[in-house]
Formats: structure tokens, C-alpha cells, sequence
């Protein structure tokens, strides 16, 4: 459904995309992992248009992005990572405008607003004023709006950033509903429980390239099932091992304290790139 | 072509309808400062007591004139703060809207503000006992002048790179234009080769042809024509500014 060939993009010669490959199939949700500034922002604006690749192309439902971005464009629906709702506007009037840019018919755009408010219980919130809501209800107006014209894809980048986790987990459950409806989801994201409790399969973008694809459960068994996190000095260092005893023998030998738990994607990323997600820094 | 202006437009026409009194309070302002200051406290000695008729006659079709100018041109504010504060643009830019269509939008709503500050004006004008001939060649004149105005101010929007860039283009373009276009004074005092230069701006001929319209004098046929190929061109600059506006 989502096809990235050999992309590379770059700006002001910094490379953000090198050669990147990805393939998203009809009906999944897919996670595109990777810390701030590894080109995951980039690959979202190329696939809907918003930029061109240098190089490489981009195809959603087999249209070539750069030929046909119309075509693509009325196939799609985006709920960028900033916050880019009209404040002045209700949350009915921007679902409205929403729908209009996509050629609805009046009473389809009636239908589908009172749909996707429902569906994420903005129902009672039609006629405020957007700047009257709060980032959580905002986020969840820009899904309610991204999905106004039942686009057959969906890209979602960081679209749970900077909530607070029970508010995340609100839009989770509504992410999955949409996924559940049959849409191809694209999710930009840097946390990593949010790839392993959504995704089906999860591609770590590490400095404009991919460094692992698989699903999640592929991924970390790929790495074991257990870590052990001990401080060394100031730094926590990360160890995995296939057995639990193995991992409890090992931490039981070090000079200090230590913590035994299951391996996640975050151990998974640090093995393949060397980096840890939440910022980006080298371990 | 023009797939999608209607949604540009009746998006702004909702924004609009929401700030409209404070839009129409801020469009009464400076027309009022101008008719006080150049058609009533500066008028010639003599005329006061009726106002500096003969000069308010005068200064009327050139204020509605620059009014169209300055709310038409207006637009590339609002296009600025949605593009750079809000990051609107990027929710049209994603949605299968065509250049000729955004631009076409945003054109049309700032024709909407520019007819919106002209009424105000002649309002302001009547109300300070004003009578011209506001007939169906003055509407064309202003709606043209509005056209070119508003057709530039989408192109120059889409080629800044900041909202404060803004800020220079008003300075060194609309507020020059807006003293020297011949909403004050006529051209034709001036020594041929300034006369010669401001004819080159088009609110001069918005001015004059607005002015001859109103007063009933000789129509001045090619500032009319002037005024519609500025405005071709212009909309034509856009179209290609806003199809460039992809990084």
C-alpha cells in the first residue's frame, strides 16, 4: 500500500533520508521508530506530498506521489505532529473546512463529523472554539479531522507527543478502532511502548537509513528475552541473554545494584544503531 | 485547474464573520484619520465650514481606492500567520486543492475584504455629506485594483520565509504606494518625469479611473486595461509561488 524506493532527501546538504526502502502492506499498522531528527518527519511530508524526494520515489496504492499528488492526496489523511487546527474556528467548522478541501458533498461531511466525533468522544465539544480545548482534545480533533474524508491511508506523525499517558492511551485505543476499520496506518513515533502496543510491524529509522524491520515480537527475540540494566558510572548499560538465570547470574556478578526485565524495542534500537530513542544520543 | 478554491474561500469567509466588527473597526480607522486630517482640518481656508467639499470630492475615490489596496494586500497576513504561526497552509498543501484553486481562495477573500472597506468608506464619505457617482465603472475600477493587490499579496506570501519579512514588503511597497498613487493629490501636478513614475504603480490608475468614474469625468481606458493585465500577471505569479511552495 506505501512504497518507498531508494529515497534520499536532503536539506541544506544535510542528508535527513539516505537510500531509504519500505514497504507498508494494505491494512497494517505500521511504526516508523526513530529519535528526533532521523528523517521520520521527512518520509511523512514525502509520502503526502508536502515535499519531493531528490532522488528515489514514493508510491501509496501504486500512484507515484510526484506524478499524481492529487490523486494521492485524496487517498490520504494526515495528523501532522504540530497542532494545525484553526483556533478561531469550532471543532465542527474545522472538520467542515476539512471535508470541503476534499470535495464532500454537505450532507456526507455531516455524516462522517458527527462519525469521527463520536468515534473519539468529542461529540459534546462540536461548537467550541478550538482555542478553548486542551492539547489532549486538540490531538484528538486533528485525528477526528484526518479521518473526515475516509482516507484508505493514514499517516500519523508523533500524534500522542507531549500528551500526558492517560490521555495517550485514549488516542491508542481510537488508533487502533481506525486500524480495526481497515485503514493503513503509517505512526511516527519515539516512544517505544506506543510501537509495541500499536504496531504490527516497526522499522527503526537511525540517521536517514532503516536498521531493522520486523514485527516487534521478530525484533526483540532476535535479541533475547531478558535485560539487565546496571550503572556504570553515570551511564546505565544494557545487557540481553536468551535465559532468565543467565541474565539474573549476570547481574548477580556485578560490583552494584542491577535490573532484570524483559527485553523491549528500546534494547532492540540500541543493539542495531548504537543510539538510545528517547534522544537520539549515542550510548 | 481551480479544484478546491471554494473551501479556501469559505474558510476565510468563516474567519472573517467571526472577527468581523473588529476587521470593520480597524478598516473605519484610517479613512477617518485621512478625511479629519487632509479633507477637513487641511482643507483650503474658506471651506472648512462645508468641509473641504471640493477636496473630500476629491480625496473620496482615492481613499476607497487605497483601502481596496491595503485590505486586499491584507491577505498576506493572514496567509503568514497560517502558514508560519498556525501551520494551516500545510493541512491545504496536504489536501488535493490545486495551486489555481488555493490562490483563486484567497484572492476572492481578498476581494471580499477590499469591497468590505470600500463600502466603508463610502459610508464615511456620506456620512461626512459626500455625493459621487459610484456607478458600475468605479466598482470594476477598485474590484481590479483589489484583484492585482490580493493576486501579489498570495504570490509574496508563498516566497517569504518569514512573517517578518512581511513587514518589509508593506514598508517599502503599499505604504509608499498608498501616499504617492494619487489618493492625496493628482499625478498630473507633479513634474513629468515623478509623473511618469508614479503612473507605474497601480494604484494610480486605480485612483484616477475610480476618480473619473465618480466625478463623471473622461474614463480613463487604459488604466482599466493596465489594471487587468497587472492583475493576469500577478495571479499568474501566484499560481506559480504557491505550486514552488513545497519545502
Amino acid at each position: 500500500m506505501i512504497r518507498l524506493e531508494d529515497v534520499h532527501k536532503q536539506f541544506a546538504g544535510r542528508a535527513a533520508l539516505c537510500g531509504v526502502d519500505l514497504a507498508v502492506r494494505r491494512g497494517e499498522l505500521f511504526a516508523y521508530l526513530g529519535p528526533n531528527g532521523a528523517g521520520k518527519t521527512t518520509t511523512v511530508r514525502i509520502l503526502t506530498g508536502l515535499c519531493l524526494p531528490d532522488s528515489g520515489r514514493a508510491l501509496v496504492d501504486g500512484l507515484d506521489v510526484a506524478r499524481e499528488p492529487s490523486r494521492v492526496k485524496a487517498l490520504c489523511g494526515v495528523c501532522g505532529q504540530t497542532v494545525n487546527l484553526d483556533q478561531d474556528l469550532t471543532v465542527a467548522e474545522n472538520l467542515d473546512v476539512h471535508g470541503r478541501l476534499f470535495g464532500m458533498a454537505r450532507e456526507l461531511r455531516r455524516l462522517r463529523a458527527a462519525e469521527n466525533l463520536e468515534r473519539l468522544d468529542l461529540a459534546d465539544r462540536a461548537k467550541s472554539l478550538v482555542r478553548e480545548l486542551s492539547g489532549g482534545l486538540r490531538r484528538r480533533v486533528m485525528l477526528a479531522r484526518a479521518l473526515m474524508h475516509a482516507p484508505r491511508v493514514l499517516f500519523l506523525d508523533e500524534p500522542t507527543v507531549g500528551l500526558d499517558p492517560a490521555i495517550r492511551r485514549k488516542l491508542w485505543a481510537a488508533i487502533r478502532s481506525i486500524r480495526e476499520a481497515g485503514a493503513t496506518i503509517l505512526l511516527t513515533t519515539h516512544y517505544i511502548e506506543e510501537a509495541e502496543f500499536l504496531a504490527d510491524r516497526v522499522a527503526f529509522l537511525n540517521q536517514g537509513r532503516v536498521a531493522a524491520l520486523g514485527t516487534p515480537a521478530e525484533l526483540m527475540e532476535a535479541q533475547g528475552h531478558w535485560a539487565v540494566d546496571m550503572l556504570d558510572g553515570t551511564d546505565m548499560r544494557t545487557t540481553c541473554f536468551r535465559e532468565r538465570d543467565e541474565a539474573q547470574a549476570f547481574g548477580a556478578s556485578g560490583p552494584g545494584s542491577f535490573t532484570l526485565r524483559r527485553v523491549n524495542l528500546e534494547d532492540v534500537f540500541l543493539a542495531t544503531t548504537g543510539r538510545k530513542l528517547a534522544n537520539g544520543a549515542a550510548a | 485547474m481551480m479544484r478546491g478554491w471554494g473551501a479556501v474561500y469559505y474558510r476565510e469567509a468563516l474567519l472573517l464573520r467571526r472577527r468581523f466588527w473588529k476587521t470593520l473597526g480597524t478598516m473605519c480607522v484610517s479613512p477617518l484619520l485621512y478625511i479629519l486630517a487632509f479633507g477637513w482640518a487641511m482643507a483650503p481656508a474658506g471651506q472648512q465650514g462645508g468641509m473641504g467639499q471640493e477636496y473630500l470630492r476629491f480625496l473620496l475615490p482615492g481613499l476607497a481606492a487605497m483601502s481596496s489596496m491595503t485590505q486586499a494586500w491584507a491577505i498576506a497576513g493572514e496567509i503568514n500567520i497560517a502558514r508560519f504561526y498556525w501551520r494551516i497552509f500545510e493541512e491545504i498543501q496536504a489536501a488535493p486543492v490545486s495551486p489555481g484553486g488555493y490562490v483563486f481562495g484567497e484572492v476572492l477573500a481578498g476581494l471580499t475584504r477590499a469591497l468590505l472597506a470600500v463600502v466603508t468608506v463610502l459610508c464615511l464619505g456620506l456620512a461626512f455629506g459626500v455625493r459621487l457617482d459610484f456607478g458600475p465603472v468605479f466598482w470594476l475600477a477598485l474590484l481590479l485594483n483589489a484583484f492585482f493587490f490580493a493576486s501579489l499579496a498570495v504570490g509574496l506570501a508563498m516566497r517569504i520565509k518569514a512573517h517578518a519579512d512581511q513587514a518589509l514588503f508593506t514598508s517599502f511597497i503599499i505604504t509608499p504606494m498608498a501616499f504617492l498613487g494619487g489618493t492625496f493629490f493628482p499625478v498630473e501636478r507633479l513634474p513629468v518625469v515623478a509623473r511618469e513614475l508614479l503612473l507605474l504603480l497601480p494604484l494610480t490608475h486605480a485612483s484616477r479611473a475610480a476618480r473619473a468614474a465618480a466625478t463623471g469625468a473622461e474614463l480613463p481606458l487604459l488604466s482599466l486595461v493596465i489594471l487587468a493585465v497587472a492583475g493576469a500577471a500577478a495571479f499568474a505569479f501566484a499560481v506559480k509561488s504557491v505550486a514552488s511552495a513545497k519545502d
